[in-house]
C-alpha cells in the first residue's frame, strides 16, 4: 500500500524547496504579516483564560486516553452515527477514500459538488480524483477558493492562502471571475466571493466536508468555521459527505467543552468560532437527507503503535505551531511539500508515509521549542522530531554516509579523554590554512554552508583544559 | 561550596575564556572549583541529529564522572536541557536500574551557570563591573527548555557600569539549531538576518547570552557584516571587576 499525502511523494527536499521561497520577498512579507497578526491575537485570548494550562493538560489527556482505545471509540462512533441515520465508510488509504466519495457523488447523478474546507481531502488529493471522474468541486471557504482559482497549493492548514495578500487575491478574482473593475478592499473581495459562491450554494445539491471532532458517544460530527460557508454546505444540500481522519474521534459530547475553548483561541485568536455546527445523522425535513462519513486511516494506524510518536495524532489542526515557528516564518508552507506544513507537518507527513518520503522534514527545525509551548494539546514536537531523526538515521540511511561516519568518529573521540586532547591539538594546528587575522571565512565540504554567510572565530591556541592543566598543577 | 565545572565540548575548544571567567568568578565568591579532566561531551549533537546510539555512552560517561559532585555548573543551557530532558529517558531505555537511579539522583545537582548563581547560591549582585552597552539574547533552551525567565537579566541589572538595552523579539530563535545551521543553511541564514537586525537596532556594543553556541552563530553573522558588535557569554561579564578593567 502506498500512502499519499498530497503531493509529498514527488516533492523536493525541504532545503531545495525553501530556496525559491526565500527569494520571494512578497511571499515572505505576507507570511510574516499574517502569522504575526494571528500570534498577537492568540496571545491575548489565551492569556486571558486563567486555567489555560489546565485546559491544555486536559485536552492532552483526553486525546491520549482516546488514542489508546481508538478502535473501541471508532466502533462506538460508527454505531451511534448509524443509529442516527448516517452511513459510515472505512477507507484504509487515500485511493479508497477518493473512490468511496466519487461513487457516492455519482450515485446522486451529480457532476458538481460544494466543498467545505477540509485539509484531509487535500491529503487524499480528492479534488483531482473528482475532476478525473468528471465532477467539478467548488471550494467555498474563501481561502480555499483563492487557492483553487489561483491554481495554487495551500500553504497553511487553517489559513490556506496566507501567502497571498489582498492585491494578489484581487488579481486572481479579476481574472477568474471576470471582474475587470474589482477593487482590493476587504468589502470588494468579500462581495465578489459571495456573489460567486451564492449562486452555487443555491444550485448544487451535494456537499463534501471534513470534521473537527467525531463524538463517539452521540455519533455527532462537529465542524467549526468562521465564514458561514460551512453552515450553508451542512444545511442546504440533499447529500452531505464528510471525510475525517480516524484520530478525530473524542469520547463524549462534554469533551467538546475543552476543545471548543482551545481550538478557536489557538487557531485564529477568536474566543469562539463564529459558526459551530454539530451534525448527527439525518433529521426528516431538516438538512441533508443523505449523510455519509468516510473514516480515513492512510498511514495513521502505524503511528498509533509508536509510543514516542503517538502524540502526533493528538493534533487538532489549529495551526498555532505554524504561526509561531521561526522556520515556517521564513519559507511559508510550500517548502514542506505536503498538505501539512510547519512543525506539525514536519512530524506528521513523514510518519504517514512510514518515512518512505519527506525524510528531510524532521530536520526542518532548529528545535527551538516554540511549537511545543503553544500547542493546545501539548504535542512535544521537538521530542518527536528528534525521535524521527533517529529513525531516519537508523532505518533509511547508509551507515557509510559521510555524516554518519563523521558522527561515529566524533563520538569515539568523545568516549576517550586522550583522544579528545589529541583532537584539540590537531584542530588547533589543522585550522591554520583557513585562518586569517583570527577569523575563518571559508570552510571546506559540508561546513562551507556555515561560512556562506557567517564567519567563525579561529580556535584559540589554548583550550580550556590546557589552561586548567597549566594553572592547576594538581589536576588529574 | 565545591562546584564541579562541566565546560561542555565546544566551550572547551572554542570558548576557553568562558570557562576561565567562571573559575575566576566562583573562586572570587569563595567557592572551590573542580574540573574533572575525564569529561568530554554530553552527547547533545549526536542525540539531536539522530545518532542516539552514539549519545548513550556519552551520557553514561557524564553520569560516572559527576555522580559524586556537590553541584555541577554548566555554561550552556542547551546541554543542561539535553541532560534534564533526555537523560532520564535514555537511562530508562537501557533498563539498567543502577544507571536510572544515578541519573535521578544527579539531576537535582545539575545547574546552568546563571541558575547556579541565582537559584542555588542565592546571588544577584556578584560585584561585577562592565562599562558597556549590552543587550541580552535569550536562547531557546534557556527560555523554553530550562525556563530561566529573567534570571540572566537579574544578574545583568546588578552589574555596575552596564547599560542594559532590551532586545526586540527576544523569544525568537536565532537560527542556529546545531546541525540545522549547516543542513538548512539558507533558512538558518534568513533567521539570523532577522536576529542581527534586532541586535543592531538596540545600539548595543555587546550581545550577551548564556549559550556560546547561539552567540557563535550571531557573532559569525555580525562579524561577516563588519558591524563591530561583539558577543560575550554572561560569565565573562560577571567575572569582570573594576580592578580588572582598570588594570
Amino acid at each position: 500500500m502506498t500512502i499519499r499525502v498530497g503531493e509529498s511523494a514527488s516533492a523536493p527536499s525541504f532545503q531545495k524547496a525553501a530556496l525559491p521561497l526565500l527569494d520571494d520577498s512578497q511571499l515572505r512579507k505576507n507570511v510574516r504579516h499574517a502569522t504575526e497578526v494571528i500570534q498577537r491575537k492568540r496571545a491575548i485570548v489565551s492569556e486571558e483564560i486563567p486555567d489555560w494550562q489546565a485546559l491544555r493538560s486536559a485536552a492532552s489527556q483526553i486525546k491520549q486516553r482516546t488514542l489508546l482505545r481508538l478502535d473501541e471509540y471508532l466502533l462506538q462512533f460508527e454505531a451511534a452515527c448509524t443509529a442516527a441515520g448516517g452511513h459510515v465508510h472505512w477507507a484504509s488509504d487515500a485511493e479508497e477514500a477518493n473512490r468511496i466519495i466519487t461513487n457516492l457523488v455519482r450515485r446522486q447523478n451529480a457532476n458538481e459538488v460544494l466543498k467545505i474546507k477540509t485539509m484531509t481531502s487535500d491529503e487524499t488529493g480528492l479534488n483531482h480524483a473528482l475532476e478525473q471522474a468528471g465532477i467539478r468541486p467548488y471550494e467555498t471557504d474563501l481561502a480555499e477558493l483563492i487557492v483553487q482559482l489561483g491554481k495554487d497549493r495551500p500553504s497553511h492548514i487553517v489559513v490556506p492562502a496566507l501567502h497571498k495578500n489582498r492585491s494578489q487575491v484581487r488579481e486572481i478574482f479579476r481574472e477568474q471571475m471576470n471582474l475587470p473593475d474589482l477593487g482590493d478592499s476587504p468589502q470588494d473581495l468579500t462581495d465578489a466571493a459571495r456573489r460567486y459562491l451564492r449562486e452555487r450554494f443555491l444550485r448544487v445539491k451535494t456537499a463534501i466536508g471534513g470534521a473537527n471532532f467525531l463524538i463517539a458517544e452521540t455519533g455527532g460530527v462537529c465542524i467549526v468555521e468562521s465564514e458561514g460557508n460551512g453552515r450553508m454546505c451542512l444545511t442546504m444540500p440533499d447529500t452531505l459527505i464528510l471525510l475525517a481522519g480516524i484520530e478525530k474521534v473524542i469520547p463524549t459530547f462534554q469533551d467538546l467543552e475543552v476543545f471548543l475553548q482551545l481550538l478557536p483561541r489557538s487557531a485564529t485568536g477568536e474566543r469562539m468560532n463564529p459558526y459551530n455546527s454539530i451534525w448527527t445523522g439525518v433529521h426528516p425535513g431538516d438538512g441533508p437527507q443523505n449523510f455519509h462519513i468516510v473514516l480515513l486511516d492512510n498511514g495513521r494506524s502505524p503511528i498509533l503503535a509508536d509510543d514516542e510518536a503517538r502524540q502526533t495524532l493528538q493534533c487538532i489542526r489549529c495551526g498555532a505551531c505554524l504561526n509561531t515557528c521561526p522556520v515556517y516564518r521564513q519559507t511559508g508552507g510550500h517548502a514542506y511539500g505536503s498538505t501539512y506544513a510547519g512543525p506539525i507537518g514536519a512530524i506528521l507527513t513523514p510518519q504517514l508515509q512510514n518515512l518512505q518520503h519527506s525524510q528531510s522534514l524532521p530536520y526542518a527545525s532548529s528545535l527551538c521549542g516554540a511549537c511545543y509551548e503553544v500547542c493546545p494539546v501539548k504535542i512535544n514536537i521537538p521530542e518527536v522530531l528528534i525521535h524521527l531523526r533517529g529513525r531516519v538515521t537508523r532505518e533509511q540511511q547508509s551507515s557509510l554516509k559521510p555524516e554518519a561516519v563523521g558522527m561515529k568518529v566524533v563520538a569515539s573521540v568523545f568516549r576517550n579523554r586522550r583522544r579528545l586532547e589529541t583532537a584539540h591539538r590537531l584542530a588547533q594546528i589543522g585550522q591554520r590554512p583557513f585562518v586569517s587575522r583570527g577569523w575563518i571565512s571559508k570552510l571546506p565540504g559540508e561546513l562551507s554552508a556555515w561560512t556562506s554567510v557567517r564567519d567563525i572565530r579561529a580556535i584559540p591556541g589554548q583550550s580550556f583544559r590546557q589552561w586548567w592543566k597549566e594553572t592547576h598543577r594538581d589536576a588529574r | 561550596m565545591r562546584i564541579s565545572l562541566f565546560i561542555t565540548c565546544y566551550n572547551d575548544l572554542l570558548f576557553p575564556e568562558t570557562g576561565k571567567s567562571i573559575v575566576r568568578l566562583l573562586e572570587r565568591l569563595g567557592h572551590t572549583v573542580e574540573f574533572p579532566l575525564e569529561q568530554t561531551c554530553c552527547g547533545q549533537m549526536h542525540y539531536n541529529t539522530g545518532y542516539q546510539d552514539e549519545a548513550l555512552p556519552l551520557m553514561e560517561r557524564f553520569v560516572q564522572i559527576f555522580r559524586d559532585s556537590e553541584a555541577v555548573c554548566i555554561p550552556s543551557s542547551s546541554c543542561v536541557a539535553m541532560i534534564r530532558d533526555h537523560y532520564p529517558k535514555m537511562a530508562a531505555s537501557t533498563g539498567d536500574q543502577v544507571l536510572i537511579r544515578a541519573v535521578h539522583e544527579l539531576l537535582p545537582r545539575v545547574f546552568e551557570f546563571s541558575e547556579l548563581l541565582v537559584n542555588k547560591l542565592g546571588l544577584e549582585d556578584v560585584g561585577a563591573y562592565y562599562p558597556h552597552r549590552v543587550t541580552y539574547h535569550a536562547s531557546c533552551h534557556s527560555l523554553r527548555g530550562l525556563h530561566l525567565g529573567d534570571i540572566p537579566l537579574r544578574l545583568l541589572r546588578k552589574v555596575r557600569g552596564l547599560d542594559l538595552v532590551e532586545l526586540a523579539n527576544i523569544d525568537r530563535c536565532c537560527g542556529f539549531g546545531g546541525t540545522f545551521a549547516v543542513k538548512n543553511s539558507d533558512v538558518s541564514a534568513a533567521m539570523l538576518a532577522e536576529k542581527m537586525r534586532d541586535v543592531e537596532n538596540t545600539g548595543a556594543e555587546v550581545c550577551a547570552a548564556v549559550d556560546n553556541s547561539c552567540l557563535m552563530h550571531i557573532q559569525g553573522g555580525l562579524h561577516r557584516q563588519r558591524t563591530g558588535i561583539r558577543t560575550v557569554h554572561l560569565a565573562e561579564i560577571l567575572a569582570s571587576t573594576e580592578e580588572a578593567v582598570s588594570a
